[in-house]
Formats: C-alpha cells, structure tokens, sequence
C-alpha cells in the first residue's frame, strides 16, 4: 500500500480576478478589526485590485438565522438589499469577509436557483419594503478564496516565510476552516467539505507545514445557541477543548482560521481553559496564536503587527512573530492612533493563573 | 480461425460457467478476458461466504470443466463490437477480429472507487483499507497496518458505494454485509486478541445460513455490530484511525479509535459493461446492463442474439452469477437452434 502523499484537494472553484464589492462581518469588526482593514490595505496596495467597502452595508443576518430567530424570507430580502447596494455600485464579485456570511449568501443565492419563485418573492418584498432592485452576483468568493488566488502574488511581495528562523525548519500550522465554507455547498469551498485547501494552501505556500490532527473538521465551538444561550456556553468550551486537545501531541506553532467566529473561540477559550483546566497548550504557557488569513498574509508582508491589530488577540502573538523573525516595537503595542499610551493588560501574555 | 458460434466478453465465474455449458452443448465459444487470467473477481477472494468454500477450489473446477470447443483470449480488451446486418457479431480488440452467432456480455462488475468517500480519508490515511485490500491480507494469513503492527482494534464499515444517494448508488450491493461476517471470523481466527466493530444501517442476511453466520460472529467471535454510519475518520498522531459515528440504536454519538478501518466498497458497472451499456443503448438507471425482461428473458435484451450473464446486469453472489452463466448459456442454445 502507497503512503499518503497529499492531504488536501486542490480542485479549484471560479474566483473573480478584480472589482470586487466587500461584504465585512459584524463581529470581526468588533474581535479583530484589523483583519479586514489589512484585507482591504492587501487588496489595493499589495495586489492593485479595484474593491468598493460600501459604507451603507450591514448584517446579512446570518447569526440570526442559524439562532431560529430570522426566518428565511427576511434574511434573503435583506441579503437582496446587500446584492442592490453592490448593482448600484455597478459591481458583480460579491467577496464576504465571514465564512457565516458566505455560507448563507450561497444558501439563498442555491434556493433562488432553485426555486425561482422564492426569487421573484424576494424581489417583491425588497421592492416593497424600500423600493430597491438587485441583480444577482456573477460571481461569488469568500475573502480567504481571494487570497488563496493569489497567494504565490502575495509570496513575491512578502518579507517573512513560514519559516523557524533559530531552527530553519517550517512552523508547523493547524488550518481550521470554518463549518460554513463548505461542509453545507461542498462545490463552493477550494478543495471541498473534508480536505479544504483554502488554508492548507496558503500555510504550504508561505512556507510552513500543515498539520493534519484528528478533530481537523470538528466544529470551533461556536455553533451560535451553544455559546449564544448562556447554559450552553460549556458546550461551546468543550468543542474548542476538544480541539486543542486533539492537536497538542503535533505541537502547532499556530492556528490559521478563515472565519470571524472561529477566529474569536479558537482564540478566547484558551484563556477560559487556561482558567478551569489550568493548561495551555504550548510549552511556554502563553497559548497558540490565532490568526485570521488577512492578519497572516498581512504580517508575512511586513505590515507592523499593532497595526493588524494582533494585540486585540487573547493569546499573544510574540511567540510566534520571534520564531519568524519579525521586527516589531513592544513599546508601540498599546499606543492609540494617536501615539499615546493606553493601559496595558496586567497579564497579557501569560495564560496561566 | 477467428468465426465462433458464441463470442463470451469476460472470463468470470458468469461468463466460465457459460462457456462450460456452451462447450457441452458441442457449440465453438471464444471467451475474451481483459486480464492475464480467467476467473474474474473471484482470483481476489480466498473462501466464499457463507460456508468458507475456497475461491482457488472453485476457479480450478470451473477451469478444469471447460472443454475443446472453449478458446480462451486474455489480456485483450474490447475496442468495438458491432452487430451486421445478418445478425453476426464482430468483436474488435488490439489484436484481432472475431466473429459469432451470438454475443454474451459477462463484463462484471468494478468495485466502488472508496476514494469518492473523502470523509473516510481513503488513500490519504493508509491504515484505512477496503474489503478488497482486507481479503488480500487475509489470503496472505498475516494481517497487520501499514508500519507492520498486529491490529488490536478494527472498524467495518457497510455500504460505502451502496445505498448512498450522494454517489448515486441507490442500489444495495447484496454481498457485503456477509462479506463482513465472513472476513470479520477470518480476522479472529488469524488474531485470537484482536476486537472487532461492524457499523451497519441494517443488515441484510437473505442467503441460506448467512443469518447462522452472523449469529455466530457474535457468539463465538464477539464481533460487535453497531447500528450506525461513520461521519468521518481521521488519523491519529500514532496512525491509528479515529472514527466519529452515531449509534443509532442508542441515539448516542460515538468516538473509536481503531488500528485498521475496512471500507465494505460496494460493486458499480464496469468499465466495459459501461462501454457496452451506452454502444447498444441498454443501460438502467446506474450503468448496469437492463435485460429483455426481468422475470422471463433475464440473459436476452431487446437486440437479436445478444445476451447478458452475472454482474453485468447487477449486483449478485458468485452462486447467482453461475446460475445466471446457465441459463445465459440455455437461451443462447434456444437462439442458435431456432435461428
């Protein structure tokens, strides 16, 4: 019998090469509001590409939606108003920077396919309720497909590799996909539902290595009532714990995710972890970075790390930007716009109590 | 001399038993087989269900039954067949051209490609294994995970390939369920240690002692049968498989970590019943051959002088398949006395 070669699939979906309408979420601008002013600095002064970041958008309703709370006809008329804003725009590459989003947008975008008189009905209730009309995307991409595109791009330009600068050796990386990607529309994630590539590109791209662990495809924890609906916030811990257990004998040097919400548990609930279970999960008992495709394509560019926004993380991000070798001032870390200094943390980088 | 009286396309247990009863029947019958042997799937088995009859045992009896009038042609794949006008047909390989008075298709069946499974990681993780690669091992008598270890936990899984509308296999595949009880006896008897897990949506025991067989995998092999599909498998950081299902007797979910992890791979049309199927446009819904009708004219299809035999058709046990290779060959002897 053959020894396993590849892990990932590398069968590729259609992304649009320019002009792009983003679409930004509604907690990452909240959790990491860096990532998607990093996107958008990527996408016009790395890459030169045409991106509109419409300042009358908002939610797609999606956390609403998987809580039961807005049904479907509501979110598809207010997802029509997003398509409206973009028609008006005169752009037809609608790019989500939430893979909730995303998954949402295919949803409705599979059942107006389908269904046609579901469309029809949702162009009639947008009409109504504020005199719009849509046309409906050309294409469609979530922010993490446009940088998987262009990654080798992004590689000619970036200062840093995934690389351990003290051993020579790759960084070794967890890829975590959020659910919505592609476990509901297989066909339109790169690499489908099981063996994603969109990640795992990007980390062997720049570098580093990809670790494969056996709740790869498990769920963040954030599964929206588990951490929405306060009695079930430990089931929304004990997803992430089983997680990050899982992956500790592979020793990662980081976790990559592509999602908002992954971004946030996979980040925050180490801490409540290092609270309850007194454990961490590297050696020196400050966690594993979290980041987000956009902070990690940002950095290996040169982008000063406080201005990505990396100190809004739970777990610090040091350990891993001194294994790259990555300049940064810790004096500028808690700077605001301004320059001036903001209280620090008392203990932001350690875990452990 | 290339003109036969019957032109048989495969050499499997349908098509031997066929070119058997052809061949008593004083009738000149070409076998065309694309591998360098007769015998079809069967060459991959070692002991049949449900009673353990050896598959090498069995090919020698069907070989030794074929007389003079039988030529045999291997390693020869068909490129073209063509019905003429005087209802002759000419079969065209590589190296030839052959022609009869009548045509039977025994082209078989391929086993489903366990790869289009991807949540069971199939040729990605290499302690996840078929039934096939499982029976070869068996027929080695030395069962161990690709780093060499004796296994002291395996997982069966049912119905990969069949039953399955995501694949578009709607069909059940017949033979695995008792496939599993048998190689899961044959495991235990190599490794007397060794613990055992067959998941399973139900199982379906419809041959005479396949129920006594399983019955006995549990009492005297203490296989455990689990009701239930696998969502996904994983590897471990020791290479072990972990496997996440559901029990659905239970309503509970499942976690299991598992040295070897057999996939059941279900049967699909093969490559040439598919190239046939669509040349004389009598394919059913999922790439078999569709007989003239199924209750009465089961070997003749709707083209004068062309007949069907065994797993060409759909999924069948070995016993199934010789009895069909008879009566192709009765239906086929009606045709060329009456023509």
């Amino acid at each position: 019998m053959e020894l396993k070669k590849r892990f990932w699939n590398e069968y590729q979906k259609e992304i649009a090469d320019d002009h792009y309408f983003y679409a930004r979420s509604c907690i990452r601008q909240s959790f990491n509001p860096g990532a998607e002013a990093m996107f958008l600095n990527i996408m016009k002064d790395n890459l030169h590409k045409d991106i509109i970041d419409e300042a009358n958008q908002h939610t797609c309703t999606g956390i609403g939606y998987h809580t039961d709370i807005v049904p479907f006809y509501t979110t598809a008329t207010i997802m029509a108003r997003l398509f409206s804003l973009m028609t008006e725009a005169g752009y037809k590459n609608y790019v989500p920077s939430c893979v909730t989003s995303f998954g949402l947008y295919v949803e409705v975008l599979e059942t107006w396919k389908h269904d046609p008189e579901t469309l029809e009905k949702t162009r009639e209730y947008l009409y109504k309720a504020c005199k719009r009309e849509f046309e409906l995307p050309e294409n469609i991409a979530h922010s993490s497909d446009i940088i998987y595109k262009f990654r080798n791009e992004l590689k000619k330009q970036m200062k840093y590799q995934l690389i351990n600068k003290h051993t020579g050796q790759p960084l070794r990386g967890v890829e975590h996909v959020g659910c919505h990607y592609a476990k509901v529309f297989p066909a339109f994630g790169e690499g489908g539902a099981e063996f994603p590539y969109v990640l795992a590109g990007l980390i062997e791209s720049w570098g580093g290595e990809v670790i494969d662990y056996p709740e790869r495809r498990h769920c963040c924890g954030f599964g929206f009532r588990n951490y929405l609906v306060l009695t079930n916030r430990s089931y929304s811990v004990s997803n992430t714990y089983k997680k990050l257990e899982s992956m500790e004998p592979y020793q990662p040097d980081f976790i990559l995710t592509n999602c908002p919400g992954c971004n946030m548990f996979l980040d925050r609930w180490q801490y409540t972890i290092a609270e309850t279970q007194h454990k961490t999960y590297d050696a020196e008992g400050k966690g594993i970075p979290v980041l987000s495709h956009e902070e990690l394509a940002a950095l290996l560019l040169g982008y000063d790390p406080w201005k990505i926004g990396l100190q809004m993380h739970q777990v610090q991000c040091e350990s891993l930007m001194d294994k790259i070798g990555i300049a940064y001032n810790p004096d500028e870390k808690y700077a605001d716009i301004n320059g001036n200094q903001l209280t620090p943390p008392d203990k932001p980088d350690f875990l452990k109590i | 001399m290339n003109h036969f009286d019957v032109i048989i396309i495969g050499g499997g247990p349908a098509g031997m038993q066929a070119a058997i009863r052809l061949g008593n029947f004083n009738y000149k019958t070409l076998i065309i087989e694309k591998e360098k042997s007769i015998g079809g799937k069967l060459t991959q088995w070692d002991k049949l269900f449900p009673d353990f009859y050896s598959a090498e045992e069995l090919l020698q009896n069907l070989t030794r039954q074929l007389n003079e009038n039988v030529s045999i042609l291997t390693e020869q794949e068909v490129k073209d067949i063509e019905n003429t006008s005087e209802n002759e047909w000419t079969v065209k390989t590589a190296d030839g051209q052959y022609s009869s008075k009548a045509l039977l298709i025994a082209s078989g069946y391929d086993f489903f490609n366990a790869k289009r499974k991807e949540e069971f990681g199939y040729g990605i993780y290499p302690n996840v294994i078929t039934s096939v690669e499982l029976e070869a091992m068996i027929k080695n008598g030395k069962i161990t995970t690709l780093d060499g270890r004796i296994p002291q936990k395996i997982a069966y899984l049912q119905c990969v390939g069949s039953r399955d509308e995501k694949v578009g296999n709607h069909y059940c595949s017949i033979n695995c369920c008792i496939c599993a009880v048998k190689q899961s006896i044959e495991v235990k008897e190599l490794l007397p240690d060794v613990e055992q897990y067959c998941f399973y949506m139900d199982l379906r025991m419809a041959g005479q002692h396949y129920e006594e067989l399983y019955r006995t995998s549990q009492e005297k092999y203490h296989v455990q049968f689990i009701r239930g599909r696998i969502s996904e498998a994983a590897s471990t950081f020791d290479n072990r498989i972990q496997i996440k299902a559901e029990n659905t007797l239970l309503s509970t979910p499942l976690k299991l970590t598992v040295d070897l992890f057999v996939l059941m791979v279900g049967m699909e049309a093969s490559e040439t019943t598919r190239f046939i199927s669509q040349k004389f446009n009598i394919s059913n819904e999922y790439g078999f051959l569709q007989s003239k009708q199924r209750y009465c004219s089961d070997n003749e299809t709707e083209i004068k002088g062309l007949f069907l035999a065994g797993t060409c058709k759909r999924p069948m046990t070995i016993p199934k398949s010789l009895k069909d290779g008879d009566a192709a060959a009765n239906a086929i002897f009606d045709y060329l006395k009456n023509r």
